[in-house]
């Protein structure tokens, strides 16, 4: 044992340094950030008429928050190696149940606070629920995730529908609508709950036993599972989280809207999502993500529409570059997994 | 035999050199082969042979050095393209298609057509041509997931020997093959010598070596040390040039370590009894006492990993009863497994053991988690000291705690394996097959380490296929046969001859087999 040791220690420099190098993932996400960079630098330079004023920045902001939030719970979800298609729809059943009890003529509901805080925390809690029925189905049927939670998709927003009696509903509660309309020292509302969730999940994925089991998971799940590690309430509580941001996310939606429309509230937003984890750099097989990679991919692909959309180019084409960066994110990634 | 590889060379590779970031994998490496040879690549773990075969089949571009096949310089950029030039692989993992067929897979990629259309008779017709001459008899029309590890080796062989290489890499292909079949493949490898194809092979079964090669060559560190006959180098010597070590040192030092007083009762750990599920298991029992390194033998497929799964609680069991330190325990899964006190290091270290995209760190003390958190949060201080003390224990070969553990040889990734529950400090370990795929030099690191822990009052159960590790290694061997335990032999009846005997003919003479002051 002796006499290897000596010749580990020779290949070994300094084991116990932190011999810091980017990891494959962080590579992407420095090489998103870079791109982020350049595409502000253009707007600011060559568009700063339409970019630099506070209200277009807001813009940009009030419409990336949702968007970022659903996308930070599609990153564990992806980075269980799972999908979550179901999350438009969530936010449409959150978005539907709102309205209903913030405009509820109930006396305990029209007691001031109650109802507002009933009306954010039901509605949540609820999509959570549907996201653990996702994960119900994930875990205990072994249903491959894009068909468990194909599910909902088609199913969530017809519950949706049959909640609002399928009729759109239009409100007018600016208290509780601070949640899509406030400002705080000027920044949307939104802006600052997205970096919080932002922060927690980042800071969750990097230090607590959950996030390196999600990553353990993801990435071999039949060794974390001789590993000890709970890989079924684990899968499950990441559905769950999925369901409870896009519940977050469809309050948000309707609250900027004065409006609730189960045909609307988060049409497509599982392919804004999964578009941002993408080229934020997390892999879509699992094992691997960044949540502030996410964050940047989200703000690329708005900041690519808002350029092309403030320059005059039409939304269809604006869709076609927005798919080109996708492909370009996922080549990038591709070719650093070996 | 020199003289014919000197004057007709097939393959010279000289100098070659590559680095990957933070290692050196290759310093100064260099192969001849000559034409109709069957040539020896040993190393330890590390030393180099994977990359230099990977950059011989193109999955790897060198940094430096030439590389000529057949006098011509060769650089191919792409396992198919080495495959066209006459090189073939047969890796340690199978590298098929599962869900199709046995002459799908031999022909894929290049099907044989008919008026543009795959022409199914000709290809089962050929591919059942290719099998008969490797003595393999399978319905080639039906799927490859159906058929056994060795006979899907045999797949991936016939696969290799159907594209008229001039050379056959053939990486570890013996380590999924019973007796039988690995002579069956001898049987090929000198069928392909006799038409002139030439073979690199590489193993860590030294009996191998001497039985089929003509020649080796040894790798150290990342440089060839040496290239002689076969017939001209002892056993010994060639594990302390792999080693870099004098003679006299290449003896396990745990041997010597064995006191029967030391042993002995320090009472029962573990008893499973009458275990059965399904085919599997059919009245299993073993027993481990604390400071004991048990044996666990068996055919493939007698129940070995069936076992120690179920012990593990990876697996439910039908019947029987398992006691742990006196209690009763039927774990609901691994995880209350691993809090009683279990560890277990499973037989397939990339598809259950390894976790390849993490780093060495993280993959360390996956088990260690819940220890190591306070409310949820992992103490990043305690999780660097224990990587950092067990990286040095055990002697971790990796650019970092950071490194991915998949960048990392096979015998170091296992070393990682075996710290993941090391670090729990577990009272009873269960090893499926540790040294499979490891090197010598680590393999006795490994042996003498586990040594050392039952020294300390570990109970270890160790399955393995290699009798003399069993041997050597086991204060008892229990022997499994179709899913039942059909001897234990105590270390002094354990000769291989009698394992073999419970292995092959099991109950038939159980009482000839078993020492009966142990059962």
């Amino acid at each position: 044992m002796a006499n290897s040791g000596s010749t580990a220690a020779a290949r070994t420099a300094a084991p116990s340094r932190t011999s810091w190098r980017p990891r494959a993932g962080y590579a992407q996400t420095l090489g998103a950030g870079a791109f982020l960079a350049l595409l502000i630098l253009y707007n600011a330079l060559f568009n700063g008429d339409v970019f630099l004023n506070t209200q277009s920045l807001r813009l940009n902001l009030t419409q990336v928050a949702p968007i970022v939030i659903v996308a930070v719970g599609m990153t564990l979800v992806v980075a269980t190696g799972g999908i979550d298609l179901s999350v438009g729809s969530v936010m449409a059943i959150a978005g539907a149940i709102a309205p209903l009890i913030f405009l509820s003529d109930a006396s305990l509901l029209t007691l001031p606070f109650v109802g507002g805080a009933l009306a954010y925390a039901v509605p949540v809690l609820i999509a959570g629920l549907f996201g653990l029925f996702n994960g119900w189905l994930v875990t205990a049927f072994r249903l491959q995730p894009i068909i468990a939670t194909l599910v909902l998709f088609v199913a969530g927003r017809g519950v949706a529908q049959v909640i609002t009696d399928g009729r759109l509903q239009s409100f007018r509660e600016p208290d509780w609508q601070f949640i899509g309309l406030g400002r705080v020292f000027g920044v949307p509302f939104q802006a600052i709950l997205m970096l919080c969730v932002v922060g927690v999940a980042a800071w969750g994925m990097r230090s607590t036993t959950f996030g390196r089991y999600v990553l353990a998971i993801g990435g071999n799940a039949a060794a974390a599972r001789l590993a000890g590690v709970p890989v079924g309430r684990v899968t499950a509580a990441v559905y769950a989280i999925s369901g409870l941001l896009a519940g977050l996310a469809g309050l948000i939606v309707i609250a900027i809207n004065s409006s609730s429309d189960a045909n609307q509230v988060g049409l497509n937003m599982e392919l804004d999502a999964i578009a941002a984890v993408a080229v934020g750099g997390t892999s879509l097989m699992g094992g691997r993500a960044t949540v502030v990679g996410t964050l940047i991919g989200a703000l690329i692909i708005q900041l690519i529409r808002f350029t092309l959309l403030t320059q005059g180019v039409g939304d269809a084409v604006a869709r076609v570059v927005t798919a080109a960066a996708i492909v370009v994110g996922v080549l990038v990634q591709r070719r650093r997994t070996p | 035999m020199i003289e014919t590889a000197n004057h007709d060379l097939l393959l010279r590779m000289e100098g070659v050199t590559k680095a990957f970031p933070g290692v050196v994998a290759l310093a100064d490496a260099s192969l001849r082969v000559g034409r109709g040879e069957v040539h020896a690549l040993v190393g330890q773990n590390g030393a180099g042979k994977s990359t230099l075969m990977k950059i011989l089949n193109g999955a790897y571009r060198r940094d430096g050095g030439t590389v000529v096949l057949d006098g011509s310089p060769i650089d191919f950029r792409s396992p198919k393209q080495a495959q066209a030039g006459g090189i073939s692989t047969i890796h340690q993992e199978i590298n098929l298609v599962p869900y199709r067929s046995v002459a799908e897979n031999v022909f894929m990629g290049r099907e044989p057509r008919r008026f543009g259309m795959i022409d199914w008779p000709r290809m089962n017709r050929s591919a059942r041509e290719i099998l008969s001459r490797l003595n393999v008899g399978v319905d080639v029309t039906q799927p490859l997931l159906r058929l056994n590890v060795a006979v899907q080796q045999m797949v991936a062989i016939a696969r290799a020997v159907s594209f008229q290489s001039k050379l056959v890499v053939m990486d570890e292909p013996t380590s999924s093959l019973d007796e039988r079949e690995v002579a069956t493949l001898f049987a090929v490898i000198r069928g392909l010598k006799a038409d002139g194809v030439s073979v690199i092979f590489i193993t860590h079964r030294l009996d191998e070596l001497y039985e089929v090669c003509d020649r080796v060559t040894i790798m150290r560190d990342g440089r060839t040390v040496e290239e002689r006959p076969m017939g001209e180098i002892s056993k010994l010597e060639l594990v302390a040039t792999m080693l870099g070590k004098e003679l006299g040192e290449v003896r396990r030092t745990g041997q010597t370590g064995f006191g029967e007083s030391q042993r002995h009762g320090r009472g029962v750990l573990l008893e499973a009894s009458a275990l059965s599920r399904g085919r599997a298991l059919r009245d299993a029992s073993v027993r481990v006492d604390a400071g004991e390194i048990v044996g666990l033998a068996g055919l493939l497929g007698s129940g070995r990993t069936e076992v120690a799964r179920a012990v593990f609680g990876a697996d439910p069991v039908d019947a029987g009863e398992i006691r742990f330190r006196g209690e009763s325990a039927r774990f609901d899964g691994p995880g209350d497994a691993i809090r009683a006190g279990i560890g277990f290091c499973t037989e397939d270290r990339k598809a259950e053991g390894i976790i390849p995209h993490l780093s060495v760190r993280e993959n360390l003390t996956l088990a260690a988690l819940p220890v190591l958190a306070r409310a949820g949060v992992v103490d990043r201080g305690r999780q660097r000291e224990i990587v950092d003390r067990f990286m040095r224990r055990l002697g971790i070969r990796a650019a970092g705690p950071e490194q991915p553990i998949r960048e990392l040889s096979g015998g170091n990734q296992q070393k990682v394996l075996l710290a993941r529950w090391l670090c729990l400090n577990p009272k009873l370990l269960i090893l499926d097959e540790p040294t499979r795929g490891i090197d010598v030099g680590a393999k006795a690191e490994i042996q003498s380490l586990i040594d050392e822990l039952a020294g300390e009052g570990l109970g270890v159960l160790m399955i393995s296929s290699e009798l003399e590790e069993l041997t050597e290694g086991g204060d008892r061997v229990v022997v499994l046969r179709d899913g039942r335990t059909v001897a234990e032999l105590s270390r002094e009846a354990a000769t291989q001859d009698a394992i073999m005997a419970a292995m092959a003919l099991g109950p038939a003479q159980p009482e000839a087999a078993t020492d009966p002051a142990i059962a």
